[in-house]
């Protein structure tokens, strides 16, 4: 019993540790202001987190769409309250599946690449090295795949739903026949501009930090091998995936709960 | 490839995205930019306005009018205040036009419709409209049904 | 040059160096010997900053490395070229690139500099025909020739070697050994390494240290350590396979264990 107790207060010391050592690298990392000359580096970590995740992210976000409307559609049209699927679309996707679905596919497709791209530069000691030549790692590797991962993500969820309410329309209303007019109408009555688009996108800037927070800090800390490489990649998917998750219950509690 | 290519297509990734937010602000919530073109406001009192929300359309026949500002209550009397934002000049209503709330189908969002009145004079800006039906709550439709029930 | 004074490093249970002291001269190649697991590249990490000691001064050029802020470090470390055991080239550049990245991020010069001097580099270490070459397809010997250039990109005072021999064929051991000595030769800086090797080591060295349980057991120039009474040294500069240093890792009595019963 005190042995357990023992063990299991050595593994909760063990995380506040990590805890602590993710803050301050964060925190270095954040600081940074890009000079004249690293302003190519957070471009390339723009391109590489943000432009090429665009296919992936669009694609679902249309299928996701598509099957939203059906569903609502098929539903609503049994009541014949066609003219609320718009609304339905537009609130589910800017409010909930718009920044968790983008978070997911983030975490899943740039997430794990950032954390094995640094978790194999400190493997072959790239960061070492980069660390005796007099420049920081922090602010060369760490920082631009923090802000360039910030920047994208809510872009990318800004896209994603556009592109899901294109789906939408598809579906619902050039297949299924529901009215235009309506479905738009319904859409705009129902939506609000900061409730909806705005704390939607504070979601998406809130899921952008903690996934590149996680990614970088996994790469970062990760043990020098392949195998503690392999680990790293797997978590960072794992617990970022579960941080979104949680973080959007209580966010959605805090930003829409009546009480 | 070339760190000029690269840019390139990052910006048109960064514009992409800021369209797409606009999108989501103009067309997904339907923020009228316009709104500063010309427009006045007029009030109207209602004693119900059940689910009506700022923002929600006005119209007349079907056509868009403008859309409520706000919405206030007044205790005293138990009522709601209701602003108005007309699109256009003053000049385009009668001074007896009548404001009603209904509702996009069973379902739908809630919304003003109004109807002409016969009066040469016309609404001005800070006017009131003064005819007005406020919401139809089913919860007092089923309570009168019943007690009509009741009294045969 | 450096001085390093009274260190201790205490990693975990285990000691790491035990006072240990250390001097090295200005325009001279010195080496650090000893076996394997005696800390040799952990004494290049705290000379440069990278690891805090228990206790104990490094004296670079008259000021304690352990002492200065972050900011000071990386300024004193771009006076620092190291070589690292694993070359540790930028996976993501090619070999242009990769010398060249000292210059960029520690210099304005502009490219057309940039560039003469890059291939100057590449030229001394002789792979200005590779310049454009990723790093996956160099082997093992033209990596560590790059990273050679790129550790001397901005001609430092001081370079460091971490095992430069290891795992190299006879031709590109030689190539590096010469490189070793004549960049110690033309650019007039210090040079410090770390080996095992020591038949390479003690044919380019002016001064050796050998080091043992986290204290020097022997210094002197090349000659005078083949020479040296202690029998420790003697072992690991003729490379007796058992002696004061045992062949055995310590473990119960063979006859015993044989007998005892299999868990």
């Amino acid at each position: 019993m005190e042995n357990l107790l023992r063990r299991l207060g050595a593994r909760a010391l063990l995380r506040f540790q990590s805890l602590g050592r993710a803050t301050i690298i964060w925190i270095q990392a954040m600081g940074w202001i890009p000079t004249l000359s690293e302003w190519p580096l957070l471009i390339r970590q723009i391109y590489t987190i943000g432009v090429l995740s665009i296919v992936i992210i669009s694609l679902s976000a249309f299928a996701i769409g598509a099957v939203i409307s059906l569903q609502f559609y098929t539903q609503l049209s049994r009541f014949g309250a066609e003219d609320a699927v718009g609304a339905g679309l537009a609130l589910v996707l800017l409010r909930e599946l718009g920044p968790v679905v983008t978070g997911l596919l983030f975490a899943g497709r740039a997430g794990s690449a950032i954390t094995a791209e640094i978790g194999l530069m400190k493997t072959t000691e790239q960061l070492s090295i980069m660390e005796m030549m007099g420049v920081d790692p922090l602010r060369r590797i760490v920082a631009p795949r923090l802000w360039g991962g910030i920047i994208s993500m809510p872009l990318l969820t800004a896209l994603f739903n556009m592109v899901a309410i294109y789906g939408g329309v598809v579906v619902g209303v050039q297949w299924l026949g529901a009215d235009p007019g309506g479905f738009w109408s319904g859409m705009q009555s129902a939506v609000e501009p900061w409730e909806d688009v705005g704390q939607g996108m504070v979601k998406a800037v809130i899921f952008a930090i903690v996934v590149t927070w996680v990614a970088v800090f996994q790469g970062y800390d990760c043990e020098p091998t392949a195998e503690g490489m392999g680990l790293a990649t797997t978590r960072t998917v794992v617990t970022s995936s579960v941080f979104i998750l949680a973080i959007d219950f209580f966010l959605t509690l805090l930003m829409y709960g009546d009480f | 490839m070339r760190m000029r290519t690269v840019e390139i297509i990052v910006g048109a990734f960064v514009l992409a995205g800021i369209i797409a937010i606009l999108f989501l602000i103009v067309q997904v919530s339907g923020v009228n930019f316009s709104d500063a073109e010309t427009s006045y406001t007029v009030t109207a009192r209602f004693d119900d306005v059940a689910g009506l929300r700022p923002r929600a359309k006005v119209s007349m026949a079907g056509v868009n009018l403008g859309r409520v500002r706000s919405i206030a209550v007044d205790t005293a009397y138990g009522e709601a205040i209701v602003e108005i934002e007309i699109d256009g000049e003053p000049g385009n209503l009668s001074r007896d036009t009548s404001a009603k709330i209904l509702t996009e189908g069973i379902l739908g969002a809630r919304y003003i419709g109004l109807a002409p009145g016969s009066e040469e004079e016309t609404l001005q800006d800070g006017g009131e409209i003064t005819e007005t039906q406020g919401a139809i709550v089913l919860e007092n439709l089923i309570g009168q049904f019943l007690t009509s029930l009741g009294k045969d | 040059m450096i001085e390093v004074e009274d260190l201790c490093f205490v990693r975990g249970e285990k000691v790491i160096f035990d006072h240990l002291n250390l001097k090295i001269r200005r325009g001279a190649i010195t080496a650090v010997m000893g076996p394997s697991g005696t800390g040799k590249t952990t004494l290049l990490r705290v000379i440069g900053g990278q690891l805090k000691p228990d206790s104990g001064r490094v004296l670079l050029n008259g000021r304690d490395v352990c002492t200065m802020s972050r900011d000071e470090l990386f300024r004193a470390r771009r006076d620092i070229g190291m070589l690292f055991q694993t070359s540790a080239l930028f996976t993501d550049m090619n070999v242009f690139e990769n010398v060249a990245f000292p210059m960029r991020v520690h210099t304005d010069l502009p490219e057309d500099t940039i560039r003469d001097l890059v291939l100057m580099k590449l030229n001394a270490v002789g792979l200005r025909g590779a310049r454009d070459l990723k790093p996956s397809q160099l082997s093992g010997g033209m990596a560590r020739r790059v990273a050679l250039a790129r550790a001397v990109a901005l001609d430092p005072d001081l370079i460091m070697y971490d095992e430069p021999f290891t795992g190299q064929d006879p031709i590109s051991m030689g190539v590096i050994l010469t490189l070793v000595h004549d960049l110690n030769d033309a650019l007039g800086t210090s040079t410090l390494l770390v080996s095992h090797d020591i038949h390479e080591t003690v044919s380019i060295a002016d001064y050796l240290f050998v080091i043992a349980d986290g204290k020097v057991i022997g210094e002197g120039t090349p000659d005078q350590l083949r020479e040296h009474p202690s029998r420790r040294i003697h072992q690991f500069m003729h490379g007796d396979p058992d002696g004061p240093v045992p062949f055995h890792y310590p473990a119960d009595d063979f006859q015993f264990d044989l007998l005892s019963e299999a868990e």
